[in-house]
């Protein structure tokens, strides 16, 4: 689906969506600003997930860090958007290597453990550090800056700015799976020891793909904490990091448009949700939601709508070949 | 580096083995389930804070005693496991780890949110039982008797529970089930209800350790959301899997935290997760783990 004419489509069908989605009635123009923030921070994951098979469980370490470097960068007086928001992204790029150094070395639960508990770090140095950080407060955007001369303050303009970027990143991260280097990736993801033995150094690959996924999502947390005119604490929190991972899955791993549209359902729900009693508990539907996806319908809505369309496409995760360490679950299960 | 008397630091050395014990109890409990299912149970943060609310609404509503919910709570959130175990849990084993821990996250956004729903947001007091109420003269300093209860009793659980997968006949078939499966099946002895037990006495001692946090913190629905990332932190450190490793680390990153909290700070959050980085890179299975063997 991602690949060729068919991909192109998918592609112009969202982007025509996405430009005309602050028309729709209902549609706050943040909301709209925030779910392609959430559909970038979604692409973002996908390649590290969907095209390695490392399910990082701290992406809110480059999302929210990044959120906080541009808008510490803003309180100090900068005022070109392009400058700023670069600011972000090479805090994003150069975490996700040190990051990706250490936790690539250890795959599977591990690497979500390790992903998790670095991501706490981050959390609590940001808690601490008051002074530049807000600490609970958080830290205010006091403008947008300008770009190329053009002020960002008018939320249409932002959001159509917001959305070429989200635009181009997105084709450039279909360029990266869909390269020579992508194919090495999902060979790796479907069966490490082959590719190793075929002379693939697995864990510069690993590390490639971790920076690749970590930096794009930088840029996409920069462009939100912008957007929303704050950088807060609940961003660089590890809920937001199992949000990303919610959204991801939910929309279908490894289908790159699937994410997108699966970070729409989720923020769309969560939207709908807290409108109702249940106010600000909307965790107790998206728990519900999410766990019934893992349970019947892992390869999410779009992911399943692939496979009854075209039982002949291979996804991530899909052959399913039980890998039980532990044949004591076997039988049992 | 501050001025800091040793008094003062030997008190810091109990409440380090305090929230050392909560530690070691919560990973002893992933540990043991992680030995046995192969999954992490990142739901366990919230079974330990269902555990102190059995005691709070038991307290409240039929005036349960401290020391009967250390008992009641445990039976009633590992009967909860059970189920979890049993209806849900199970339909993943065949299929990558990550799925299971995926699930029990889940769990915990539907039963912290359920929490907050029902309790609010806002911590419940819960009293210290009279019988553990005012301090105790340990020579140097009048400690709190309840805090000495803490660490005492959590020793004694975690030496217990090692005793008993290292020496009972019931320990042997579990470590049995968690080295050579088919074999131990071959020997006909029904490792469904193995795995069944040892995930429901896993969240048990996750409940346990709930009902012993309760008169000394605030009891919320969020009280679970730290504890477990530090427990993450923590059997990444000792090893993940290995009982020993769980308990000791525990029990050491409680004391390095609070001993670190003295000398520098700013450093008591993090410092669990400093060790842990420099774990990762010297040691990264761990310091008493094994190699992983998949996934």
């Amino acid at each position: 689906m991602i690949a060729g004419r068919r991909g192109a489509l998918v592609g112009a069908a969202l982007l025509a969506a996405g430009l005309v989605l602050p028309f729709v009635p209902g549609v706050y123009i943040v909301f709209a600003i925030d779910l392609v923030c959430f559909a970038l921070v979604a692409v973002a994951f996908d390649i590290l997930l969907g095209f390695t098979g490392l399910l990082s469980f701290g992406h809110a370490l480059f999302w929210g860090g990044a959120g906080y470097v541009v808008t510490i960068a803003i309180a100090r007086g900068a005022t070109s958007f392009p400058l700023v928001v670069l600011e972000g992204v090479a805090y994003a790029f150069v975490l996700s290597l040190a990051v990706g150094a250490l936790s690539v070395r250890r795959s599977g639960i591990y690497f979500a453990m390790i992903t998790l508990a670095i991501a706490e770090l981050q959390y609590f140095v940001a808690f601490q550090l008051t002074d530049i950080t807000g600490g609970e407060n958080g830290l205010p955007v006091a403008t947008r800056g300008t770009l190329f001369g053009l002020s960002l303050e008018n939320d249409h303009v932002y959001y159509y700015l917001v959305l070429a970027i989200a635009a181009v990143a997105t084709t450039l991260a279909i360029r990266i799976v869909t390269s020579p280097y992508g194919a090495v990736l999902a060979a790796m993801r479907e069966n490490e020891s082959r590719a190793k033995s075929l002379g693939y150094d697995i864990e510069r690959f690993k590390l490639a793909a971790f920076v690749i996924s970590g930096t794009l999502a930088g840029l996409a947390g920069a462009l939100y904490s912008v957007g929303n005119r704050l950088a807060g604490l609940d961003a660089i929190d590890w809920h937001t990091s199992g949000a990303i991972v919610m959204m991801t899955i939910l929309g279908g791993i490894g289908t790159i448009y699937g994410p997108m549209i699966g970070a729409a359902i989720f923020q769309s729900l969560d939207f709908f949700v807290s409108k109702t009693p249940i106010g600000d508990k909307t965790n107790i539907v998206m728990g519900l939601v999410f766990a019934i996806i893992i349970l019947i319908a892992r390869r999410g809505i779009v992911g399943e709508l692939m496979h009854r369309l075209r039982p002949s496409v291979v996804l991530p995760f899909d052959d399913e070949e039980p890998v039980l360490d532990n044949p004591i679950l076997e039988g049992h299960a | 580096m501050p001025h800091v008397s040793p008094d003062y630091l030997l008190i810091q050395i109990f409440n380090g083995l305090v929230n050392g014990g909560f530690y070691a109890l919560l990973a002893l409990g992933l540990s043991i389930i992680f030995g046995m299912l192969r999954i992490v149970n990142f739901a366990h943060g919230a079974m330990y804070m269902l555990g102190a609310f059995v005691a709070y609404y038991g307290a409240e509503l039929l005036h349960l005693p401290f020391f009967a919910a250390l008992v009641v709570a445990p039976i009633l959130v590992g009967a909860f496991g059970l189920g979890l175990e049993v209806l849900l849990l199970r339909r993943l084993y065949a299929l990558d780890p990550l799925y299971n821990l995926l699930l029990t996250f889940a769990i915990v956004l539907i039963v912290e949110d359920a929490m907050r729903l029902a309790a609010g947001a806002l911590g419940s007091p819960y009293a210290t039982p009279d019988l553990l109420a005012g301090a105790t003269n340990l020579g140097f300093t009048e400690y709190p008797t309840y805090r000495l209860f803490v660490i005492v009793v959590c020793m004694i659980v975690c030496a217990a529970v090692y005793f008993g997968i290292e020496r009972s006949r019931l320990g042997a078939r579990i470590r049995a089930a968690t080295e050579k499966p088919e074999l131990t099946r071959a020997f006909g002895i029904d490792t469904s209800r193995l795995v069944s037990g040892t995930f429901a006495f896993g969240v048990a001692l996750a409940a346990f350790a709930g009902v012993l946090a309760a008169p000394n913190t605030n009891v919320t629905p969020t009280m679970g959301d730290t504890v477990i990332i530090n427990t993450f932190a923590i059997v990444v450190i000792g090893g993940l899997g290995s009982i020993l490793g769980s308990v000791v680390a525990g029990f050491a990153l409680g004391v390095i935290a609070a001993v670190g909290a003295v000398l520098y700070p700013p450093i008591a959050n993090t410092l669990i997760f400093i060790v842990m980085v420099l774990v990762i890179l010297f040691r990264p299975t761990g310091l008493f783990g094994m190699a992983e063997r998949t996934a």
